[in-house]
Formats: structure tokens, C-alpha cells, sequence
């Protein structure tokens, strides 16, 4: 079957029913999006499916029709993604092995939201979990970047 | 510089030479030369000048040979490096490095003495000499105890400083000129008339160098980057998907595991049948692991489905396996036989706990698991009489020896990459998952194996926190508390860890009594007794281990006693606290979060304060309370870790400490049947989400004297403050976590 991930179609032969974050892990080698909990519960796993957040370790990769964006495909090292460049600015990773997820999740909702309150900005990341406990500052550059976004 | 320097110089020069040109620096006196772990595996062209500064063609890396886990340790012990060597921030490499006795951790060992931080007694001194040589001797590199900034605070700062004086040594060889007249800039000497010799030019003559035991270490005044908030070194790599955890390491021909262990840890697997399992696709290979087995397929999700398909017989487990019976074992050890250890026994207990007014409690908290968000996974890869590793480890030394024996190696021929961590919270002290890899790895020799569990997997073969009773008895007089006599017991997580090592657990295990004992108050009459429970399912070290426990315990319990002496729970203990730092970050959140001004009805307050590695932290917890339940407004923390190297990483990490604490504090609770852990993922073990996260205001204070670290000390006072703050808004005295057992939070 055909994916198209990042810009790039890749043409994979995988079961129907294996959950698109293995696809893109151990197929694709797009090791950005993270393996949590496989089952919906910790966010780790968000990717983009046609601009909207998907939760990629339950969604099987046959069921996926539209283009798929990663944390790879947001930004680079080079040219940072807004939200990315209020993460960095915020300095808001720790361990950060949920951040993939955050940003996905919150690049998300900013496209939909572009000014969103705190209540927005919880309601929307609520699905991604920090066992670091950066929530603060998580909340604090969704607020940054909603106005870098605005700015540009 | 005596016979073993000069040893380890040539040894070092011989290697320098043979890959031409390469140069690495850190720097022992005489008598505390190990050899300088970077010479085993430098590169071409590489200098290792100390076992923490490595100069290639490519610049200076720095090696920072803890375990980055969240804290940002990498980021301040490569500014200790820096500041002294004087190369510019945007231009380091910051690397973990390879597991060496060079990287050893005196403090951690130092901080395992019976005694508290705050004694600096003849014995207590003592016997931390007697333990720092041990810490030497039996070299763990090991990262825990909130000990890697304290540890290497010296250490690093020489290392920069040392590999400084030999580079510019070096460049006055070369120009002809007296070293006194050089200056340092960004990676380069600079001579009076403007000639400028980059650190790479002059690495190789560096290496010759002899290097100073004590260099001249910069004064504080002096410091550009400690002290300052300095961007993160791993923060762009986190932000964009491009770190590299050890669960992300990818090899040409790789194959992917997973296991699937007897969740009664450590019971047997009495028979099992992988006849479907081998049919699936994609399927390589099942594994007996003895107590589980082992599936290698050609996709991670693959050994996922076929581990599910084998039929597995499970025998139970030799140990206590309800969590009744657990808790009831724990009960039982309170008792003479098991008395582990009386740290503290101050004024006459007894004869004051019958005079004034008498309070008694008992408190509880339950088994609790890491859940770091990195599940457990290694790499292994046996190829050419050789074995290499990468995975996330917080104690590599072990875990490579631990490795060696399994591959039958010497530990020469095993190579530990140790990989950033999603997390560690003390679980990644063990070096179970590293082993299993390496068994996977030798069944499947010359191809590399990449062992990644389930989350059913991490969260149920998890050594847990174990869970803890006390016992209290107090009186009070005159508005104040005149005995505090705190009984503990639990299972010894020394004891349980240390045996999985093949080491003996010598003497009482201070950390089932950490901070409960060692409070700074000046109660004239205060016993504290530990009980160990005999050991039962297999337990470990997690975040601020006892302190996670004890803080609950013993902030609740000064917390009653306040009330039913009618004071001020924050007067109260300000006219207890006998340290004067301690004071100030008391004084400091009271002001800060204007303790004293009425609140709206249906809120609340609490305060707790804790002194943990040294750290003295109070926090004060604002909440609202509504028919749905309690709401967690805001939390006012003050710490002092004696000198902020960098305040913004300060803050972030109390913030952590308090979401990790209120995670616990609210949701956390493993509990058994037959030895296994119901809890099995994070839908049914609960952390804390972003909208129950509150606002947390963080102030810094620096009272000078030791450098403390920070990693755990925002845990402990984060469960006390809440529960107070919960009696506060509602006179309902809560004894027991988790706390949403008693009452609903919205
Ligand atoms: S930064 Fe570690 S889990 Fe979020």
C-alpha cells in the first residue's frame, strides 16, 4: 500500500491492522513519533493526518487515506516550526520523550484555535501526558507560539 | 606529578599517537588516578586531554558521565567544563561517554550514611571519608540521589581548568612566550600581539602536557555561564523528533524483541507452547528467558501480537502476592526483631509522650511504579567477540557488568553507549532490560537486537517504590510540640537492589528513615525507628526514595499536631526549624503566597516543608473545593540548593518534583493479586494530566555552602502540602495515599 509521510510517498507492505506508529518507527525509520502505551492514553504517538492530531499507535496504517505529517515533517534543527521555536524559547523539554507529542498536539490545535485560552489550551492537550510535569511552561509557549503564529 | 600520572599520561600519549593527532582531558590528584576511560576508544584523531574533555576535528566535546533523564544534568556539568576551559556555548558537544571508573559518584555513597545531611559530626565525617575512598575503589557511575551536580561540581570545573593550563602551555611552546602572558578566548590562546592558536592546533601538544592536580578555579564573580540560565543542550533535539533515546537506536539488519515475563516478578515459567507465536508473521525466533520468554521478529508491533499468541503457565510467586497480605507483612515488622535502625532519639520520649496532650496516628502509602514515558528497552549487538549496547541506564558500570557476564566477555569487550532517557525516576538503577537484551542479542549473535516492552510490560515488571506504614505519637504543650516519636517500616530497597547486584546490604538502610529522621526541628523529645520489612516482591529506588513517604508522613503529622495545639501550622514550624536556610525558604513561600491573608470560602491552604539530599523546600498548595471536588489552584515552592548554577533548570525541575509528587499524591497505587500488578497501563495507574496541573511559583534562595542538587527535592512536600491544604478547606484529615481513595478532585 501507498503512504505519503512528510511529502515523501513510501510504498510499504505491512498487515493492514499494524498501527501506524510501527509503520513509521520500524518501516519508515521516523523514529520522532513515540511508542507510550499503545493504547490511546499518553499522546506520545500524535502525528498529523492531513492537519489533523491522530493517535498513530491505534490507528491502523490501512485505515489511513490522507497525507501524514510527523515531528520530523513539522520543522528542523534549521528551520523550527513556530511551536517548536516557543518550545525552545520556553526551554520546555526535560526527558523529553512526550514532546513529539505535545507539539504535534498543540501545532494542532493551533491551527484550528489561534488565540487559545488556558482552558483551550487543556482541553486540547489533555490526551498528552509529561511524567516530567512540564505542563507550565507546555501551556505557557502554546501561548507563544498562538502569537508568534499571529505575528507572522 | 608522582609514578601513576606519569603512567597514565604515557598510556594516554601512546594513544594519542597512535591515531595522530587526537587529544582527552579531566584530571586526578596523584593518589586518585583511574585511567581515563576516553583512551580505550578514541577515535582517529581525536585527544582525550581528561576523561572530560575530548578535542577531535570536529571541536570539543565534553563528557558529562551522568545520566540525562530529564534533569538537565548534561546541560549544567557541561557549563562546569565550559566556564573553566573558556570555549564558546554554541560551539560544544555534550556527550554522556562510556562507563569508566573515572566517573564514579562519591557523594551518592557519601549520602548513604546513617547519619543526617545536616551532621557533620565527628562520626558522621567519618565515615563519609571512609565511604568517598569506597565509592573509589568499588567505582558505580551511578546517577540518583539528586547527587551528579554535587558530585562533579569540583571535578568538572578542575577537568575544564586543567585542560585550559595544558593548552596554553602548549600554545607557549609553540609562540615561545611565557604562559602568564596568554589569555584564553572561545577556544582559542591569545598572545599580546594578536596571534590567536584554536584549541584544535594545539591539542596534540596539549597532550604532553603534565596537568595541575588543582588548577586555579575561576571565582564566582568571575562565572559567565554557571550561575546564568543557559539554553539547554538537548533542547533542540528535543523539540524536533531528532534525539536519539535508546528506544530510537537504529542498525543496518536490526531485529525487534519484546519479552513477556511472569508478572509475579521472579516466578517461574513453568512450561509454555510458541507454536502460534512461530507461525505469525514476521516472526524470527522465541526465546526461554527462565521466568518468561522472548520474541524476535522483523517489526517491534510483530513481537508484540506473537509474544501475546505464546501460552504461557505461570507458577506463583514465593513472596507475600495480595496486597493485604503485603501490607499486613509490613504491619507485622514493626516490631523489636526488625528494628533497623534509631537515628534519631532525642530528650526522653517516653517520659514526655505521657505528659501534655497525646495524638496518635497510623499513615500508609502503597506500592508505587516509576512509569518513566520511555518504556524499558536495550540494544544489543554481539558481533566479532565483541558486544555492544546502547540503552538508557542509570548506572552503567553494572549494568555493563552485568552484561559481560551473561555474554561470557570480559568486561573489556563490552561497550556501553549510554543513550538519553525518557525518564528514569530511579528505575533505570536496575539492568534487567539491559540483560534481557543481551541474551536476545547472543541467540541471535551478528545480528543487532532492539528489546522494547509493552507498557503492560514496564508498568507490571516494575520494582516498585514500597509501600511504607508509620506510626506516630506526639504530644503538645503550650502551642507547641513538646515529643515526636515516628515509627516507620518498610521493606529495604537497599537490600532488595543491592542483592540483584551480588552485594551484601551492610548495616541499617537510612533510606526507609530519610526524612523522617533528619528534619531540622528542634523538638525536644523526637525518636525515629525504622523497621525492616523481611523482603518480599522485589522493590527499588524511586524519586527522593523514603523521603517520598516520610515527607507525607511526618508534614501531616507536625500538621495535626499544629491543630490540635491550636497554632498556626506555618508559626509552628517556623519557631521549630533550628537551620537558619531552612527558615528562610519557610519564610519565603509564607510571604510569597501571603500565608495569613483569609481565603474565599470553600478554599484552602496547606504548607509542608522538607529537607531532602540537604535541600531544605517548603511549598504552600492553594486550592478550591466545590461538590465535584477538590481543584488544585497554585503551588508556592521556595528551595534552596546552596549555590543556583542555573535558576530557570531550578525552577523547571521543582516543578516537575511537584506534578511528579501530586501524581503520587492523587492516583498513584499499585496493588497485587497473585504477585501481579492490576495496574497495568496508564488507564488504570493515573498520572496527572495538563488541566489538574497547577500554577507553580518557584523562588531560589542561595544561602552559600555545599552545592546540592535539585532532582528530587521538589517530591516530598508536594503530597503533605495538599493533604494540609485538603484539612484545611474541609477538616477532613487524610492519612493515607492516594488521596482520591478519601475524596473526589476534579
Ligand atoms: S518531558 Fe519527560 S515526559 Fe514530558
Amino acid at each position: 500500500m501507498k503512504l505519503t509521510v512528510n511529502g515523501t510517498s513510501h510504498e510499504i507492505n505491512v498487515e493492514p491492522e499494524m498501527p501506524l506508529l510501527w509503520v513509521l518507527r520500524d518501516e519508515l525509520d521516523l523514529p520522532g513519533t513515540k511508542f507510550g502505551c499503545g493504547i490511546a492514553q499518553c499522546g506520545a504517538y500524535t502525528v498529523h493526518v492531513d492537519g489533523t492530531a491522530v493517535r498513530s499507535c491505534v490507528t491502523p496504517v490501512g485505515s489511513v487515506s490522507g497525507v501524514v505529517t510527523t515531528i520530523e515533517g513539522l520543522g528542523t534543527p534549521a528551520t523550527l516550526h513556530a511551536v517548536q521555536a516557543a518550545w525552545v524559547e520556553r526551554q520546555v523539554a526535560q526527558c523529553g520523550y512526550c514532546q513529539s507529542g505535545q507539539i504535534m498536539s498543540a501545532a494542532a490545535l493551533l491551527k484550528t484555535n489561534p488565540a487559545p485560552t488556558d482552558a483551550d489550551i487543556d482541553e486540547a492537550m489533555s490526551g498528552n501526558l509529561c511524567r516530567c510535569g512540564a505542563y507550565p511552561r507546555i501551556r505557557a509557549a502554546v501561548h507563544d507560539a498562538a502569537k508568534r503564529i499571529r505575528g507572522a | 606529578m608522582g609514578k601513576l600520572a606519569t603512567i597514565a599520561r604515557r598510556a594516554f600519549l601512546i594513544g594519542s599517537a597512535a591515531v595522530a593527532g587526537g587529544v582527552a582531558f579531566g584530571v586526578y590528584k596523584v593518589k586518585q588516578v583511574a585511567p581515563n576511560p576516553l583512551l580505550d576508544d578514541l577515535p582517529q584523531g581525536a585527544t582525550a586531554l581528561t576523561p572530560h574533555v575530548r578535542i577531535d576535528g570536529q571541536g570539543v566535546t565534553l563528557i558529562t558521565p551522568r545520566a540525562e533523564m530529564g534533569q538537565g544534568n548534561h546541560t549544567t556539568l557541561a557549563a562546569l567544563v565550559a566556564e573553566e576551559l573558556d570555549v564558546a556555548w554554541d560551539s560544544i558537544r555534550v556527550e554522556h561517554g562510556p562507563p569508566g571508573a573515572a566517573y564514579y559518584n562519591r557523594a551518592l555513597v557519601q549520602h548513604n550514611v546513617p547519619f543526617a545531611d545536616l551532621d557533620h559530626g565527628n562520626a558522621a565525617e567519618a565515615m563519609r571519608g571512609a565511604l568517598g575512598v569506597m565509592a573509589k575503589l568499588m567505582p558505580m557511575q551511578i546517577t540518583g540521589g539528586s547527587s551528579s551536580i554535587e558530585d562533579l561540581f569540583d571535578r568538572m570545573r578542575i577537568a575544564g581548568a586543567a585542560a585550559r593550563f595544558a593548552l596554553v602551555a602548549a600554545a607557549a611552546q609553540k609562540l615561545g612566550l611565557p604562559a602568564a602572558q596568554l589569555k584564553t578566548e572561545n577556544g582559542s590562546v591569545l598572545a599580546p600581539d594578536g596571534r590567536r592558536l584554536t584549541y584544535l592546533e594545539l591539542a596534540p601538544a596539549a597532550a604532553a602536557i603534565d596537568l595541575p592536580a588543582s588548577p586555579p578555579l575561576k571565582p564566582r564573580e568571575q562565572w559567565r555561564y554557571l550561575g546564568k540560565s543557559m539554553p539547554r543542550v538537548d533542547m533542540v533535539a528535543k523539540c524536533t523528533g531528532t534525539a536519539t533515546f535508546g528506544i530510537d537506536v537504529r542498525l543496518p539488519d536490526m531485529v525487534f524483541a519484546t519479552v513477556r515475563m511472569n508478572p509475579a516478578i521472579g516466578a517461574r515459567l513453568v512450561s509454555f507452547d510458541a507454536t502460534a507465536a512461530k507461525a505469525m508473521r514476521g516472526v524470527l525466533n522465541v526465546v526461554d528467558l527462565r521466568g518468561g520468554i522472548a520474541v524476535i521478529a522483523d517489526n517491534t508491533w510483530r513481537a508484540f501480537q506473537a509474544a501475546q499468541a505464546v501460552q504461557c503457565n505461570w507458577a506463583g510467586p514465593g513472596y507475600p502476592a495480595s496486597t493485604t497480605a503485603m501490607m499486613d507483612s509490613i504491619v507485622a515488622s514493626m516490631s523489636e526483631e526488625n528494628r533497623d535502625s534509631r537515628l534519631r532519639d532525642d530528650g526522653s520520649v517516653d517520659k514526655s509522650l505521657a505528659e501534655g496532650t497525646r495524638l496518635e496516628a497510623e499513615y500508609r502509602v502503597p506500592f508505587l511504579a516509576h512509569a518513566t514515558m520511555e518504556p524499558m528497552n536495550a540494544v544489543a549487538f554481539l558481533h566479532d567477540g565483541q558486544l555492544d549496547i546502547w540503552a538508557g541506564v542509570q548506572n552503567p558500570t553494572a549494568a555493563r557488568d552485568q552484561a559481560a557476564k551473561i555474554a561470557g566477555l570480559d568486561a573489556t569487550k563490552v561497550r556501553l553507549h549510554t543513550t538519553l532517557m525518557g525518564g528514569g525516576f530511579g528505575r533505570r538503577l536496575e539492568s534487567d532490560y539491559v540483560v534481557q537484551a543481551v541474551k536476545l542479542a547472543v541467540a541471535m549473535a551478528g545480528k543487532p537486537v532492539k528489546m522494547t516492552w509493552r507498557r503492560e510490560e514496564d508498568m507490571t515488571l516494575d520494582f516498585y517504590r514500597p509501600a511504607a506504614v508509620a506510626h506516630f505519637r506526639g504530644t503538645t504543650a503550650a502551642k507547641q510540640v513538646l515529643a515526636l516519636d515516628v515509627q516507620v517500616a518498610s521493606p529495604s530497597v537497599a537490600e532488595s537492589n543491592l542483592g540483584r547486584l551480588g552485594l551484601p546490604a551492610l548495616g541499617p538502610d537510612k533510606l526507609i528513615i530519610e526524612g523522617a529522621f533528619d528534619q531540622p526541628y528542634a523538638i525536644a523529645n523526637y525518636r525515629a525507628t525504622a523497621y525492616r520489612t523481611p523482603a518480599g516482591r522485589p522493590v527499588s529506588y524511586a524519586r527522593s526514595v523514603g523521603n517520598s513517604y516520610n515527607g507525607f508522613f511526618i508534614e501531616s503529622f507536625i500538621d495535626e499536631l499544629a491543630a490540635q495545639a491550636g497554632a498556626d501550622p506555618m508559626n509552628m514550624r517556623l519557631a521549630l526549624l533550628s537551620h537558619e536556610p531552612s527558615r528562610k525558604v519557610l519564610s519565603a513561600v509564607a510571604a510569597k503566597s501571603g500565608w495569613g491573608q483569609q481565603l474565599a470560602a470553600g478554599r484552602g491552604r496547606g504548607v509542608a516543608f522538607h529537607m531532602c539530599r540537604g535541600v531544605p523546600v517548603a511549598q504552600v498548595i492553594e486550592i478550591t473545593t466545590s461538590k465535584q471536588g477538590v481543584k488544585i489552584d497554585k503551588v508556592f515552592v521556595a528551595v534552596d540548593v546552596g549555590t543556583a548554577l542555573d535558576p530557570r533548570n531550578i525552577e523547571a525541575q521543582q516543578q516537575s518534583g511537584v506534578i511528579f509528587g501530586l501524581s503520587a499524591a492523587l492516583y498513584g497505587e499499585i496493588t497485587f493479586a497473585k504477585g501481579a500488578a492490576n495496574q497495568t497501563n496508564f488507564d488504570s495507574y493515573q498520572v496527572l494530566r495538563i488541566q489538574q496541573a497547577p500554577q507553580i511559583v518557584v523562588e531560589v534562595l542561595e544561602s552559600g555552602g555545599t552545592i546540592r542538587g535539585v532532582g528530587e527535592t521538589g517530591v516530598p512536600p508536594a503530597a503533605p502540602a495538599l493533604a494540609n491544604a485538603i484539612f484545611n478547606a474541609t477538616g477532613k484529615r487524610i492519612r493515607e495515599l492516594p488521596l482520591s481513595k478519601h475524596i473526589d478532585f476534579v
